[in-house]
């Protein structure tokens, strides 16, 4: 029933059609006194009715072939425009080539990455870097935004970031020299500091704060629009244990989900979510898998961090347009960089 | 924060007696709800709810704070900028100061290796005034297997801290800030947590050992299920629910019967070990003390490496099954969910007749090795330097080339030397 698409509540929905008012071209034929008086609510109400049903009738008449129209369905977009959208869109560094090159130039804006992996193999880590990478100002090729950081395990140490910034100082300065010989006074004028203070951080102690802070995180980005990074560590932590009732569980973590892709395509910035990893039972051994499972579909890109050997590797375990691949990368004093192995880079399965 | 009054968050009157009348009263009730649900159930329509829901958000959101003020803060208010000295000087540089505060670092190793000399080491520094270099605090030891020895405690701080400990009075004063409990089940523990969260804030408690963890969590194991329903003890911060099995039809079968309480107990237990967790990292986090648990290890059993199943499928020869290094091999005793806790993991471990403390789990510092000795004054670096490891070597844990019994006597070697 067209009436069903209404957002109002239950009971108005009820009057409606206990009134006769089945379909939306009923109600927007009506005036409100009429409508007021026939479903017994106040004039006011029934004018907010009629608005809408209006909105989504006139939504309505554009699906119907009425010939001369060149949107088919409002608020859709043709895959052209989306790819030159596409060309633009930015990415986040991850300062390590090999990670980059698999990842299509670094974490994408627009996108939800899920990245999962054992204790101690970089997760908060890459975390962390992502978060001072995506400050690197846009003279240097990166977007010149802000982070927030959610922290629901309190993984966050605060000497580690002003390490990590400190290194991407000299990072900079180091490029700066390299390719602006001729400018002197190309000096980073970026301090430490600076870095910290474009890092929001949120410490979240139980699932019900971390739904708040979704829903509140809106708001925020309004009144901070340089955000461009949102990390979650890790996000699946408080799901874990307080739950009886599964389903609502998957509910939950479904629609904080769907909300953070909203964040993200509203505003174009890129979510992380870092996400620890159980063991489970299948085929007669136990295996490694990321927590909760597959507790989202919406996320966009799923990496896995991993002990290859002696070495770190990252595998993309799910992406829509990446290959699938891995590559190695390494945790040094100055952050993620590149491995230092020589053997072969990139592995493709 | 999540347990809030919704009508004492200054929405408008009307939605605000909406909420209560179907019964959504505190703010995890409304948020424990999609905002479908919540429509349906406090029957208003789509705009009203989510501003309401905004509103109940931004009250219940935790506040913001950026990154720089966390670290004026500590650089202000606490020692080393949150740090407590070690002074085992290798150790200290790698961990930018010292054991953090507000974190849990958990130590690891085989029995008689040096963890529990390790712990003592750290109460007398913490509770060594701070014109020492101390945190002049109260110390909480929480002694499980009963393996505190306070003569230990005063010879360690003779030989390290002569000059301080020869004072008058002075070990007195110190080996009287430290608070010995030895909890025999894990309710005693739960309530003495509850009894330190209280007496934190009031009698400047600065540290807190657990020696060791494991002992603790896993002698509760074995007990049957309806012991585990008589664990009725609340901890004030978090509250234990024991799990509601619902909708389990017992059928006639003892075979369900039988899984139905095999997946309770096993439900329970894990709630315990998650329940301490929580209690801990949360003590630690908002009083700001540095937090040592001290872990046992156990045998490997079988291949214990786990993979990916993308790793699986690809090769399956790149583990090699060695069985022979399986008692050599050990393994933490306490899983993952532990592993994923705790944000320093100190690995104690023996290899070839030397031993190692290594940092393998640490977000600040490099993966290193120190060898060490335990001597009259408790731990010594042998090299300040460290071995850099790569991989997941570091988190091995090997007890090669010393036998427990020869561990067992250089330690008790050391209580015998000073019997005056």
């Amino acid at each position: 029933m067209e009436v069903g698409m209404l957002p109002i509540s239950a009971s108005k929905r009820g009057k409606l059609l206990a009134a006769g008012y089945t379909t939306l071209d009923a109600i927007a034929r009506a005036s409100p006194t009429h409508l007021a008086r026939d479903i017994d609510v106040s004039d006011s109400e029934a004018s907010e009715i009629l608005s809408l049903a209006t909105k989504a009738s006139s939504a309505l008449e554009r699906e119907r072939p009425n010939g001369t129209h060149t949107a088919v369905v409002g608020g859709g977009q043709t895959a052209w425009d989306m790819l030159n959208e596409e060309k633009f869109s930015s990415c986040i560094t991850t300062s390590c080539v090999d990670l980059d090159n698999i990842l299509g130039g670094g974490i994408k804006c627009k996108e939800v990455t899920e990245i999962g992996g054992v204790p101690g193999i970089g997760k908060t880590q890459i975390g962390i870097q992502l978060a001072v990478n995506v400050q690197i100002p846009q003279e240097y090729g990166g977007l010149g935004g802000k982070a927030i950081y959610i922290d629901t395990e309190g993984s966050f140490m605060v000497e580690r970031v002003l390490q990590i910034a400190e290194a991407c100082i000299e990072d900079m300065a180091e490029y700066s020299h390299q390719f602006h010989k001729d400018f002197q006074a190309c000096d980073v004028k970026v301090h430490p500091n600076n870095i910290l203070e474009n890092i929001f951080y949120f410490r979240v102690c139980s699932y019900t704060e971390q739904i708040a802070l979704i829903n509140y995180l809106d708001k925020f980005i309004m009144e901070n629009k340089d955000v461009k990074i949102i990390i979650v560590d890790s996000v699946t932590f408080h799901f874990r244990q307080d739950f009886d009732d599964m389903a609502l569980r998957t509910r939950l973590l479904s629609e904080m989900a769907l909300k953070l892709m909203k964040l993200a395509k509203k505003f174009c910035l890129a979510i992380v979510m870092l996400n620890q990893v159980t063991t489970k039972y299948v085929e007669g051994s136990f295996q490694l898998t990321l927590a909760l499972g597959n507790w989202s579909h919406s996320c966009t890109n799923r990496i896995i961090l991993f002990w290859n050997g002696n070495e770190r590797h990252a595998f993309i375990d799910k992406s829509p347009s990446l290959k699938s691949a891995s590559a190695p990368y390494s945790v040094t004093t100055r952050g993620i960089r590149n491995s230092t192995s020589s053997s072969k880079r990139i592995k493709m399965m | 924060m999540a347990n809030k009054l919704i009508n004492q968050m200054g929405l408008p009157k009307s939605i605000a007696n909406i909420f209560t009348a179907r019964n959504v009263i505190t703010a995890k009730d409304a948020l424990s709800h999609t905002e479908f649900e919540l429509m349906e159930l406090l029957d208003v329509g789509k705009e009203e709810v989510t501003s309401a829901m905004a509103h109940v958000s931004e009250v219940v959101c935790p506040p913001c704070q950026t990154a720089l003020l966390l670290l004026e803060q500590r650089v202000r208010n606490e020692c080393m900028a949150g740090h407590l000295p070690t002074r085992l000087k290798g150790l200290d540089e790698a961990l930018c100061g010292g054991i953090p505060f507000g974190v849990l670092t958990e130590l690891v190793g085989p029995a008689g290796i040096g963890k529990t000399q390790f712990c003592l080491k750290l109460s007398l520094l913490a509770s060594m005034p701070a014109n020492c270099g101390g945190l002049d605090g109260r110390v909480i030891y929480i002694d499980v297997e009963s393996k505190f020895r306070s003569k230990r405690l005063i010879e360690i701080g003779i030989n390290s801290f002569p000059e301080i400990f020869l004072k008058k009075g002075m070990a007195q004063e110190m080996a009287g800030r430290i608070l010995i409990l030895r909890p025999t089940s894990l309710s005693e523990f739960a309530e003495s947590l509850h009894q330190i969260k209280v007496s934190l804030l009031q009698q400047q408690v600065k540290l807190l050992i657990i020696d060791s963890m494991a002992a603790l969590v896993l002698g509760e194991r074995d007990c049957g299920a309806s012991r585990q329903q008589a664990l009725g003890w609340h901890v004030s911060f978090i509250k234990y629910e024991p799990y509601r099995y619902h909708g389990v039809v017992v059928t006639h079968t003892i075979f369900t019967v039988a899984l139905a309480i095999y997946l309770r107990l096993r439900t329970s237990t894990f709630f315990i070990e998650v329940l301490i967790l929580k209690a801990c990292r949360s003590l630690a986090e908002f009083s700001r003390i540095p937090v040592v648990l001290t872990n046992q290890v156990r045998s490997q059993i079988g291949d214990e490496s786990r993979m990916y199943s993308f790793q699986a499928a690809q090769s399956r020869s790149i583990i090699k099954d060695n069985p022979a290094t399986y008692d050599s091999h050990l393994v933490a005793a306490l899983g993952i969910n532990w592993a994923h806790a705790v944000t320093i993991r100190l690995v104690l471990e023996a290899r070839s007749g030397q031993r190692f403390i290594k940092l393998a789990k640490s977000p600040i510092s490099p993966a290193l090795a120190f060898p060490f000795k335990i001597t009259s004054s408790g731990m010594v670096l042998l090299d300040d330097d460290g071995v850099e490891m790569k991989g997941p070597e570091i988190s091995t844990i090997n007890c090669q080339g010393l036998s427990l019994s020869s561990l067992a006597v250089s330690s008790a070697e050391y209580f015998l030397t000073k019997n005056t």
